[in-house]
């Protein structure tokens, strides 16, 4: 079946405003029409009491498992704090080349960090995050440019640095990789 | 940005290892993830690495069995012991091991990346070091000191075998000669390579600002001393100081250079504790500093400690056999520098070059050769490129030509090339016909520059 739509699928409750946009975006960036799903209930099997965090490996894999024939990627946003267990927290989590991504809203809000919420702040840290990750799922990798959407990010720093756009290197990569997928 | 640099991890615990061989692959790296030492080691046996995670609390071989006997086998290898029970004492004795760092499970992200980071970071410098220094060794050797003459096969031979020692030498000659490559030369020669090479133009400077540049000054030491600075012989630490010019450092200079020749000692201007000198002491001098003594301007007991071996450059006009070679060498740096097309000189301004008296010695065939090669239009280098022969020929300046032959010769290719080779201006030029102005190219084989 012809690969044609993008999917979201928001994981616990997300505010239908912020998933229209990064609908846009996605269409934006990616060239595929984007599908937001029905909300999943909050994975309790990812738990880790200790932790109070959910562990996105875990996440992930379900998401993998169900998707669906005609989708080129799925994406999962969520609300929970998410972990590996060898880091403290990630801000998403995706496998190179693989099918699926998931991003985790909680360390980008400014209300994390005991500030005032900044929405457009925010929504614009969700965009970049959510491009990263998915275009980690196009097999590339992180990006030395602190600019490009693709320099890697381990603070909420690094976020706010880098742009919304590709450096002109990650930028070719990935429109091959779109002729690639879109000619198979 | 990171794909060669390749990173091996060793857990048992299959979440760990896949979480952050997939961690590092998406900063880059090339990562491979193994569950146990024994499988490991193998892989360090067999390929190369640049970073090993290693978990502290496997079964079979632990981490720290596993650091030791890769310090067996890679003793640069850096590695990075992983543990989710921290104690002290695995700490201390990982450390001990020669772990490159001891991190606790759960890492911080950024931390991570930061340790990966600094690791290749400082394995690119290392590289990078040997590199340079592979060039280093290969640039100072005798690059642009050239010379077939027997003078300089003997300056060759001299140099080879002082710059080994730490002894102090005097290298005397005209100036342009190539006093500094010399000193050079012997510094890159010399176990104290790696070590600064600093050079003090005692000539260029007023006595006071010479004492303050040489031994440096404690801050308030006079007007204007707003901060302590390091003198020439404090920068010179561990390697070499040359010191240019000598022969025109005053009387006074003179006694505190020899008080520190003689105690290896100064104080800085202002100074009151004594600093102890490490530098090979090179001094130059285009002046006659027997002559000097006699007349009372320079000391020679200063002069005896500065002489310990002497090497002399002979003038250029003295070792007329190097001028080809010289000129070639400099036609070919001026070449690549440039990119212009110049197949060669020209027999006619070789011959010029070849008669020229060079007052400014190499330095002077240089600037001429660069010169030709910038303003040069043809194919190659023609006596109009040089600059003594459109200055004119005059006594001082031009090629020392004795011959009434030469000179007519000379004038004559002047003449052609100032009427771009109109053979009847030339003649109605020089007064003559062109049937004798013909004869006389065909005498002295005058030739047309060949044009690009």
């Amino acid at each position: 079946m012809k690969k044609k739509h993008l999917d979201i699928i928001p994981i616990g409750k997300i505010d239908d405003n912020l998933l229209q946009r990064l609908s846009a975006t996605i269409y934006h960036y990616f060239g595929y029409p984007c599908r937001v799903n029905e909300e999943w209930e909050s994975p309790s099997y990812a738990y880790n009491p200790d932790r109070k965090q959910y562990y996105s490996t875990l996440i992930l894999r379900e998401l993998c498992g169900g998707v669906k024939n005609d989708s080129v990627r799925t994406i999962g946003v969520t609300n929970l704090d998410l972990y590996i267990p060898i880091f403290t927290f990630v801000f998403g989590e995706a496998q190179l080349g693989s099918h699926c991504a998931i991003i985790s809203l909680a360390r980008l809000k400014q209300e994390f960090y005991g500030l005032p919420p900044e929405d457009e702040l925010f929504i614009s840290r969700v965009e970049k995050e959510v491009i990263h990750e998915l275009t980690h799922t196009f097999g590339l990798t992180h990006c030395g440019d602190v600019n490009c959407v693709m320099h890697a990010s381990h603070t909420i720093g690094d976020t706010d640095i880098k742009s919304d756009q590709f450096c002109k290197f990650c930028n070719h990569k990935l429109i091959s990789k779109l002729n690639e997928l879109a000619e198979t | 940005m990171n794909k060669d640099v390749r990173i091996l991890v060793v857990d048992d615990e299959m979440i760990v290892r896949e979480a952050l061989s997939n961690y590092l692959r998406e900063d880059g790296y090339e990562a491979i993830a193994v569950e146990s030492g024994e499988e490991a080691l193998k892989k360090v046996e067999s390929e190369r690495w640049n970073i090993l995670f290693v978990d502290l609390k496997m079964p079979g071989m632990d981490g720290l069995e596993v650091l030791r006997e890769v310090k067996k086998i890679a003793p640069d290898l850096p590695v990075i012991i992983i543990t989710a029970y921290a104690t002290i004492d695995s700490a201390v004795q990982a450390m001990k091991d020669g772990a490159h760092d001891y991190v606790v499970k759960p890492f911080d992200p950024e931390a991570i990346a930061l340790l990966v980071e600094k690791v290749v970071e400082h394995q690119r410098l290392v590289k990078e070091n040997i590199l340079l220094r592979e060039r280093l060794d290969q640039e100072y050797k005798f690059e642009e000191i050239i010379g077939k003459s027997q003078p300089m096969q003997d300056v060759f031979e001299l140099v080879k075998n002082v710059a080994a020692s730490d002894t102090t030498v005097l290298i005397t000659g005209e100036s342009g000669t190539g006093k500094e490559l010399i000193a050079r030369a012997l510094h890159a020669n010399s176990p104290r390579r790696y070590n600064p090479f600093i050079t003090a133009s005692c000539g260029a400077m007023p006595e006071g600002l010479l004492e303050s540049e040489l031994f440096g000054h404690e801050k308030g030491a006079f007007t204007g001393a707003l901060y302590t600075k390091k003198g020439r012989f404090e920068l010179a630490e561990g390697g070499t100081l040359f010191l240019d010019e000598i022969g025109e450092i005053s009387l006074k200079t003179q006694v505190d250079l020899l008080r520190v020749l003689s105690e290896k000692s100064f104080r800085r201007v202002g100074g009151v504790e004594p600093t102890s000198i490490d530098a090979r002491i090179v001094s130059a001098t285009n002046r006659d500093l027997k002559k000097a003594i006699q007349g009372g301007t320079f000391r020679e007991d200063l002069f005896y400690r500065l002489n310990v071996v002497s090497i002399h450059l002979s003038p250029l006009r003295k070792r007329r056999e190097d001028i080809q070679l010289l000129a070639d060498h400099f036609l070919d740096k001026f070449r690549a520098e440039t990119n212009k097309k110049i197949e060669g000189i020209s027999s006619q301004a070789l011959n010029l070059m070849m008669e020229y008296d060079w007052p400014g010695n190499v330095r002077e065939l240089e600037n001429a050769i660069e010169r030709a090669v910038v303003v040069g239009k043809g194919s190659e280098i023609v006596p109009q490129d040089l600059p003594f022969f459109t200055q004119g020929v005059t006594e001082e300046r031009g090629p020392k030509l004795k011959a009434l032959k030469d000179r007519e010769k000379l004038y004559i290719l002047q003449t052609l090339e100032e009427n771009e080779w109109n053979i009847s201006r030339t003649a109605e030029e020089l007064d003559i016909d062109r049937v004798t102005l013909y004869n006389k190219i065909k005498k002295y084989n005058l030739e047309k520059p060949k044009t690009e």
